[in-house]
């Protein structure tokens, strides 16, 4: 079972600020059902100041708390600082969320954003984060929401990214393009090697004949693949190449980094006798 | 107070179990092979408690009796070392119900380069027998169909599923998990016609860490732990004494079982299921009424989120388990529920009750009475407001 804090209990047994408020300013939605969690937040604003706040939430113990939480750090509050709330904050106001739970502060976020877009009513925004990159299909998770969770809680990997935007948390097909958007986001350049094993083979095999075997021919020698095992490429090599003294040079410097460039940064390249 | 419906997650351990356990730990120690009188009293438990297990599954002979310590590890045994000695057969089959140590053993298989067939289930998790008929075929070496369902209790025809697979084919291997089977209903290997079946001690008041399979006579397997002789060289390891006389003494007493469990333990649950179905409107049974063992109940909470349900049931010593995807730290809900279609409105708020020998009356009472006000006050946190009010409407 999940160690919530003590304050996330507090807030599922006793929520505060249930239910909707008929001539609400603005309201805001995160989340569906189909997805297993959702939220509705009602504002009330006079002179900047949001004067009322409540939610209705379907989800889980930590979705209704960091609802009932974010109302609370709301009401009261002027729309200045309303808007620089983060779903790290009210993650921290519940003095910590399990890292699978993160995206629950992320739905509550989201939700406060929807009922404050509505408010300022911008358009252009609107129109930008519509016309935006969807990466999960199964979540509805777009590139932008994805980039500001990796920046606002410094993220750096697949599964965190996961945890706090349940992207790629179901057929997960889209962890390879959430891969890329974090090694853009950290300026990573690695690339992962996404053949299979077939289309693998077929390519290395294209590259020795291509690009490596004319190389060495030209100074009388010659290189055969025998096999692929996983990253590891077995050759043969042949020719004034067999027994010669660099040939462990020519595999590491030419033959390898010519094969990783082209296919796949974890080849490592043996010979066999 | 606790009132423990969880019983297809584990099980209490009975006192009797415990008992026969404690002598081969501080006094009775010896490493079952050796060769002294010391030793003795550990390998007559070891062949007593082979017997015990023959005895529960009907088997012909001990030697069909092998010890594991889990069922999922009896599962990979039973996968692996049929595929083992089959190796020019590439073709396997199970449903898309299965537990997950069948369900992703085969997603890895399939992975490694078998052609794998998942069989539908219909809204009530009953199992396509058109369908798994229609898909065994010359190079078909497993069939691997759950007994009895851990999440909806579901009972599969394991009889009638080896008569399809065996006139379809007859060289095919036909696993069964009965896991969820074993001292809920008889299991009688030879009636069923089987090849393989595993059980796993801790669903029937043994300790966790044991687990047994049957292999028929006919059957050939490899080995999945390769070491030593024990097991007659199909399970390297020293036999875990203690636990192989618990499984063992556990296996009689679920035996005797057996009858309290078809009459005491289904007149607590369908009292538990109708009490809730009747007292409150969003709730919905998840499978149909008949093919299910005694113990399991799944109701579907609709537009409400079982986790939530869950953490109220347990702020009252009430446990109880969830297809919810927020329980399991995954994302999405049951592939059980999903299998069966059930609607999204209710799949992530369903809840599984699931009773045991120790279940009383009383705590069946106690939560008959408390449900209704968790659900209602969990219903008036949901934003669907509209559809539980139209909801409500159409059940009064």
């Amino acid at each position: 079972m999940w160690d919530y804090s003590e304050k996330v209990i507090e807030h599922y047994r006793n929520p505060r600020n249930v239910g909707k408020i008929d001539d609400a300013t603005c309201v805001g939605q995160a989340g569906s059902l189909a997805c297993g969690d959702s939220l509705k937040i009602y504002l009330k604003i006079k002179d900047g100041i949001v004067t009322d706040a409540k939610f209705q939430t379907f989800g889980c113990g930590s979705a209704v708390a960091s609802s009932s939480i974010l109302t609370e750090m709301i009401i009261g509050k002027s729309l200045d600082e309303v808007k620089k709330i983060t779903n790290k904050d009210i993650a921290d106001q519940l003095e910590g969320l399990p890292p699978e739970k993160m995206h629950c502060s992320v739905m509550g976020y989201e939700a406060l954003e929807d009922a404050l877009k509505g408010y300022f009513d911008l358009d252009e925004v609107i129109t930008a984060e519509s016309s935006e990159k969807l990466i999960c299909s199964c979540f509805d998770v777009t590139e932008g929401q994805i980039l500001k969770a990796i920046e606002e809680n410094h993220l750096t990997t697949v599964e965190q990214v996961t945890n706090f935007t349940k992207a790629g948390g179901a057929c997960g097909k889209c962890k390879g393009q959430i891969q890329d958007i974090l090694n853009g986001a950290t300026g990573k350049t690695e690339e992962r090697c996404n053949l299979s094993m077939a289309q693998k083979v077929l390519k290395i095999n294209n590259i020795i004949d291509t690009q490596i075997s004319p190389e060495l021919r030209k100074d009388g020698g010659d290189i055969t693949l025998v096999d692929v095992d996983g990253d590891r490429v077995l050759v043969k090599l042949r020719g004034n190449c067999a027994g010669c003294k660099n040939s462990n040079l020519t595999l590491k410097t030419f033959v390898e980094t010519t094969l990783r460039d082209a296919v796949c940064k974890d080849i490592i390249v043996v010979e066999v006798a | 107070m606790l009132i423990y419906l969880d019983n297809n997650a584990t099980t209490k351990v009975d006192e009797q179990v415990l008992e026969a356990m404690l002598p081969y730990f501080s006094e009775q120690y010896a490493n079952p092979s050796s060769i002294y009188d010391f030793a003795k009293p550990a390998a007559r438990a070891i062949k007593e408690a082979r017997g015990q297990m023959k005895d529960f599954l009907n088997a012909a002979n001990e030697n069909e009796i092998y010890f594991t310590a889990s069922g999922s590890e009896s599962a990979n045994m039973a996968v692996r070392g049929v595929l083992g000695t089959n190796k020019n057969k590439r073709h396997i089959i199970t449903s898309k119900v299965e537990h997950a140590c069948i369900f992703n053993l085969y997603r890895q298989l399939e992975k490694e380069g078998y052609r794998v067939d998942f069989i539908d289930v219909n809204a009530k998790g009953e199992l396509d027998l058109a369908q798994l008929k229609e898909k065994i075929d010359f190079d078909t070496a497993l069939v691997s169909i759950m007994y009895a369902n851990n999440e909806t209790g579901v009972v599969f025809p394991v009889k009638e599923i080896a008569q399809i697979i065996k006139s379809k084919n007859p060289e095919t291997k036909f696993f069964t998990d009965a896991v969820q089977a074993a001292g809920k209903i008889k299991i009688d290997v030879q009636d069923l016609g089987v090849d393989l079946l595993a059980v796993s001690g801790h669903k029937f008041h043994a300790p966790k860490g044991a687990g047994a399979l049957y292999v028929n006579p006919g059957t050939m397997i490899t080995p999945l732990i390769v070491g030593g002789h024990q097991e007659r060289g199909k399970r390297a390891a020293t036999e875990n004494v203690p636990y192989i006389a618990g499984i063992g003494k556990a296996a009689v007493l679920a035996a005797d079982g057996l009858g309290y469990e078809a009459t005491e333990i289904k007149r607590l649950r369908d009292k538990l299921e109708a009490g809730i179905l009747k007292n409150i409107f969003n709730a919905r049974l998840n499978t149909g009424v008949t093919n299910r063992v005694p113990n399991t109940t799944n109701i579907g909470f609709e537009y409400i989120e079982g986790e939530l349900i869950l953490l109220h049931l347990s702020d009252l010593g009430i446990c109880a388990s969830s297809g919810s995807a927020c329980t399991s730290g995954s994302l999405e809900p049951s592939h059980v529920l999903r299998a069966m279609n059930v609607p999204f409105t209710s799949i992530h708020g369903s809840i599984r009750f699931s009773l045991s020998k120790y279940t009383t009356e009383k705590e069946i009472d106690y939560v008959i009475e408390k449900m209704p006000a968790i659900i209602d006050k969990l219903t008036g946190l949901s934003p669907y407001q509209d559809e539980l009010d139209a909801l409500k409407k159409l059940k009064m």
